[in-house]
């Protein structure tokens, strides 16, 4: 039986407190745009009219980071900028998540040179890395999925009332 | 070699006899000594035949021989007649240091800085002679300052010399 039958024959429907707030989180994921180089452009497009991250709610790019859930690391890191990053990852409030898109963030790319971390799972706790260069609106898409389904898979955190919150599962590799 | 040229290498030329000029596919370099390279840009800028009134870019070249080992260049160009030189004036390793080309071109700030952050040639009289691009504590173990464009430096970096923010434990 559906949530709108469910509605309109009993007027109420019954849920535990934990899946109404996982299903608010995954449902409102808010981005925060860390577009550092060229993959940024994309992202632009993943948010846009014809890619439109609207549809899973994660259309409010939050240029602050205290009002976000997702940090979406876009493009490449150097050791100078690897402080700027983490400190705008620190400020999010838990619970978090981060993307890191295209291969520069992911393992360097293409720059194996002496400025740029190759991979900044080496200082952040990665949930998923988007592979292309610069990674196609979809691939970015199917990241904010996997996110979406990461966060219905782990108790929320916000609502966890002294109980074990249970882990956060960070660092598991996903290739789009 | 065009008339353009001539021109470019005779008004040079007037300042002092130790100039080289070579062209090479189209484009004209011209070799100055230490000694006259101010006087030479000074006067490519000044003279009404030449008029260089842009500095485009400062750059070094490691050739990795002794003593000789670092040549500055100097990208000129002339909005007026738009034609372009590189002047290029040899530094040596053990007196790494040349006159800064500030009081010529404003524009040189900037590229003077870069020029030292990945070479190590310092511009004597420069008002703001800091690194550009990488940390001023760049160096490695022992506290020796790095400059990564040179040719000794190794690709990847020498581990340690720029630190990561410590990974959170989850
Ligand atoms: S992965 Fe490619 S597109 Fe993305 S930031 Fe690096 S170079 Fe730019």
């Amino acid at each position: 039986m559906g949530l709108n039958e469910h509605l309109t024959r009993d007027g109420f429907v019954t849920t535990t407190l934990e899946s109404v707030v996982t299903w608010a989180q995954r449902n409102s994921l808010w981005p925060m745009p860390m577009g550092i180089s060229c993959c940024a452009i994309e992202m632009m497009a993943f948010g846009g009219p014809r890619a439109d991250s609207s549809r899973f709610g994660s259309e409010r790019f939050s240029f602050s980071p205290r009002q976000a859930d997702l940090m979406i690391v876009a493009g490449t890191v150097t050791y100078k900028m690897s402080w700027v990053v983490k400190k705008i990852w620190d400020q999010m409030p838990d619970p978090k998540w981060c993307i890191a898109m295209g291969v520069c963030t992911s393992s360097g790319g293409m720059f194996r040179s002496y400025p740029v971390v190759q991979g900044i799972d080496q200082f952040l706790p990665v949930d998923a890395y988007v592979a292309g260069c610069p990674p196609r609106p979809e691939a970015l898409m199917k990241a904010l999925m996997y996110i979406q389904e990461k966060v219905s898979a782990s108790k929320p955190t916000l609502a966890n009332f002294g109980k074990d919150t249970g882990t956060v599962n960070r660092g598991e590799i996903i290739t789009i | 070699m065009s008339t353009t040229f001539e021109t470019i290498i005779a008004v040079a030329k007037a300042v002092t006899p130790n100039v080289t000029p070579v062209e090479h596919h189209g484009d004209l370099t011209i070799h100055v000594d230490r000694d006259h390279f101010m006087d030479v840009l000074a006067e490519l800028r000044d003279n009404p035949r030449t008029k260089f009134n842009m500095l485009v870019d400062i750059t070094a070249v490691d050739k990795n021989t002794s003593p000789d080992r670092y040549d500055v260049v100097y990208f000129l160009l002339s909005l007026e007649f738009s034609h372009r030189v590189r002047i290029k004036v040899g530094v040596r390793d053990d007196r790494m240091e040349l006159p800064t080309v500030v009081e010529i071109w404003e524009s040189a700030n900037w590229y003077e800085r870069e020029t030292y952050d990945m070479y190590g040639i310092t511009f004597e009289g420069h008002p703001d002679m800091r690194r550009f691009y990488m940390p001023e504590d760049f160096m490695d173990a022992d506290g020796t300052q790095l400059y990564p464009l040179r040719k000794d430096f190794p690709l990847m970096g020498i581990p340690g010399s720029l630190p990561l923010p410590p990974k959170e434990e989850i």
